[in-house]
């Protein structure tokens, strides 16, 4: 069937299994190269193979829940939306979410996703304590940081090559509320904004939106948002009444593809400068639930049509924090000049990382979206570049065009993970359209 | 509205393992009722149960189950560790389109678990709850294809047209009894059953959108449920003359 990530760019034509049990994963392994997909929320080919893609779709049980030590253990389909809306009511929150709900834990896991609260919290691999993988031979393998630890270390973060999550276990923590205490900023600089960043360290979650359509003076000038979880003395009324009790909100659909014109440099540039000063207008401080704080664009289903029937390129890069302000700088002139730049940006400041092929690492990251068009490869190529020379690293979770080369000179642990699947002969048994591209 | 049956009431559900069956049970068990499953093989269900017990919160329990062995159905209601307040039968068998007019082996079983088997279970259910005091109900699985037969499914369709007279009867033989029984008759539902078919995209349904139609015609009393638009895709199909019909291929 025609399958793509959430970018709808490549579409490739996949065969595609769904097994019921691990039992039936046992069945496609080991029969050709692979790659397990979750939920279909990476952007790019990570999770296509034309061969065998594996969907954890029907893998999705909830396995046990310590409510003592917020230990929840499940199988790797099961969707962060599902563990909202079943520990919310009951107080708890996970760890790190990314920027929408609607992803599996074995995505979580393989991207090792981050939050607006990496600053404090590291990626999501950091609390996951075990997980079962069903490597190349068909065993199954429970990996931690104590047990079979070169596995789970080469997992987190392993975009499904190292073989099938099919279980892990990862602490929630407990909240007194559904709700966040958001401020809103506005900075007119990107000095500015970073100054705030650096300002906010102690705020468990901030995230900046970024205008990338303007140089000059205003350049990097951001809409800048900080949050906690609320506490209950914080809220009042029908909130404080019910605390935990979820807002449900309606998801509308983009009925169709925008033609590709819609988005042009002029219509670009205008919906930017129109979030900008609206975030400029905003009232400071308010309590909102937290789909509206984490997931603002879960309400538009199938959003990706915005972007017309090409689909659209994301593009998120981290620089080293010494290299950051120099770096940033290169990458907002260069995509503000080509006039690609989509309303979709995004900027934050990540805390330190371990990890072997995780992509965060201590220093800014930068978050794009682009209309597929061939312009915009030719502009991406060189953001590779300045990447590269900042020594930064480039998300895979969001690629679907880098070329080899790019990809290693931006990841200096290529080698270690290469020879790690060697090792374990898990080359052989799990490839993505992805993988096969960077020569991973 | 008509008065649904206590949350503290377990729901059974034969045939727990049918992906419209399991559907059914999550709506249930979402709002506090425990849940008894009933499986031919309980051992590959424990993750299903453990699903159950950390979204829901509620007591699940598995059971052996064969609907074949039509002899055991009444002790098996008697030895649940208590008995439901609502039942859900799900038991059924599509075949493959060869069998129909192949292999009459193949064929008495799809007749045996499409009609025989959930018949008499539910009459061995509804004997059950007839204990109860208070509201209870019988949720039985039938089919569009048991409206009028087609070439590519009459045996199936065949069976599920006796399941749907047989549960016509019972909810008129329990007419005045507080023991509803509805009769639901799903379409195309993309389920394991039809995994792998070309199915006609804008008509078919996913199992949870089915499960929740199904809850609300529980709420309001409805007792024969063909989900949208299947109701008047079958009027005109039963009201096709019978020298047309024969004509016709789809």
């Amino acid at each position: 069937m025609k399958l793509s990530g959430w970018g709808r760019y490549p579409v490739l034509d996949c065969r595609v299994h769904t097994p019921r049990s691990p039992e039936a994963v046992r069945g496609h392994v080991g029969d050709g190269p692979l790659i397990p997909r979750g939920n279909g929320r990476s952007y790019g080919d990570s999770a296509l193979n034309t061969g065998c893609t594996l969907s954890t779709a029907r893998l999705n049980h909830m396995l046990s829940f310590d409510a003592e030590a917020a230990v929840l253990a499940c199988e790797s389909g099961v969707l962060l939306a599902d563990i909202l809306n079943v520990f919310v009511p009951r107080g708890f929150f996970p760890p790190v979410t990314p920027g929408t709900k609607h992803v599996s834990v074995g995505g979580m896991i393989a991207a090792d996703v981050h939050g607006k609260n990496h600053h404090v919290a590291g990626s999501f691999g950091r609390h996951v304590l075990w997980m079962d993988i069903m490597v190349g031979s068909g065993e199954v393998m429970r990996c931690s940081a104590d047990k079979n630890a070169e596995l789970f270390h080469h997992t987190i973060g392993g975009m499904g090559l190292t073989g099938v999550i099919l279980r892990a276990a990862f602490k929630l923590v407990p909240v007194e509320s559904a709700f966040i205490l958001s401020e809103t900023l506005a900075a007119g600089t990107l000095d500015e904004v970073m100054e705030i960043f650096e300002d906010s360290a102690l705020w468990t979650y901030s995230v900046a939106w970024i205008d990338c359509s303007v140089a000059g003076p205003a350049l990097g000038r951001s809409i800048f948002y900080r949050g906690e979880h609320c506490r209950l003395g914080e809220l009042t009324g029908p909130k404080r009444a019910s605390p935990n009790r979820i807002v449900k909100r309606k998801t509308r659909n983009i009925p169709v593809e925008l033609p590709g014109w819609v988005l042009n440099r002029s219509t670009m540039k205008a919906l930017n400068a129109l979030y900008y000063w609206w975030g400029r207008l905003r009232p400071r401080v308010e309590i909102v639930d937290y789909d509206s704080f984490f997931y603002p664009l879960d309400a538009l289903g199938e959003w990706f049509r915005l972007y017309g029937r090409g689909g659209f390129l994301q593009y998120q890069c981290v620089l080293p924090k010494n290299q950051s302000r120099e770096g940033l700088t290169r990458i907002l002139a260069a995509v503000a000049r080509s006039g690609q730049a989509s309303p979709l940006s995004v900027l934050k400041l990540f805390g330190p990382q371990e990890g072997v092929l995780s992509f965060p690492m201590e220093g800014y990251t930068l978050a794009l979206d682009f209309p597929a068009r061939p312009r915009v490869f030719d502009l991406l190529d060189r953001l590779d570049g300045i990447v590269a020379d900042h020594g930064g690293h480039i998300y895979l979770a969001k690629d679907s065009r880098m070329a080899a080369a790019a990809f290693k000179k931006t990841q200096p642990n290529v080698e270690q993970f290469a020879d790690f699947r060697e090792a374990q002969s898990a080359a052989e048994h799990f490839a993505s359209h992805q993988s096969e591209r960077l020569e991973l | 509205m008509t008065e649904m049956p206590s949350t503290e009431g377990a729901v059974l559900v034969l045939g727990a393992g049918s992906d419209i069956a399991t559907a059914l049970a999550r709506e249930f068990a979402e709002i506090g009722h425990p849940i008894q499953l009933a499986v031919r093989e309980p051992a590959s269900y424990e993750t299903l149960k453990s699903d159950f017990e950390v979204r829901y919160q509620v007591p699940v329990s598995l059971h052996r189950f064969d609907a074949l062995e039509i002899h055991d159905h009444d002790a098996f209601m008697a030895a649940l560790p208590s008995t439901p307040h609502v039942v859900v039968c799900a038991v059924g068998l599509l075949g493959e389109p060869g069998d129909q007019g192949g292999d009459s082996t193949k064929m008495e079983l799809i007749m045996r678990t499409n009609y025989v088997a959930p018949a008499l279970a539910m009459e061995a259910a509804a004997k059950a709850l007839a204990g109860i005091d208070g509201p209870t109900a019988l949720i039985g699985m039938s089919s569009v294809a048991g409206d009028r037969g087609r070439a590519t499914n009459y045996v199936y369709g065949s069976a599920k047209a006796g399941l749907t007279a047989f549960l016509s009867g019972l909810r008129q033989k329990l007419s005045g009894t507080q023991v509803l029984v509805m009769t639901v008759k799903p379409g195309f539902v993309r389920t394991r059953m039809t995994e792998g078919m070309a199915l006609p995209g804008i008509l078919v349904q996913t199992p949870e959108n089915l499960a929740r139609q199904v809850m609300a015609a529980l709420k309001s009393g409805r007792l024969i449920l063909y989900p949208f638009p299947w109701r008047y895709i079958m009027a005109i199909i039963k009201s096709l003359p019978e020298a047309l019909f024969m004509r016709v291929r789809f």
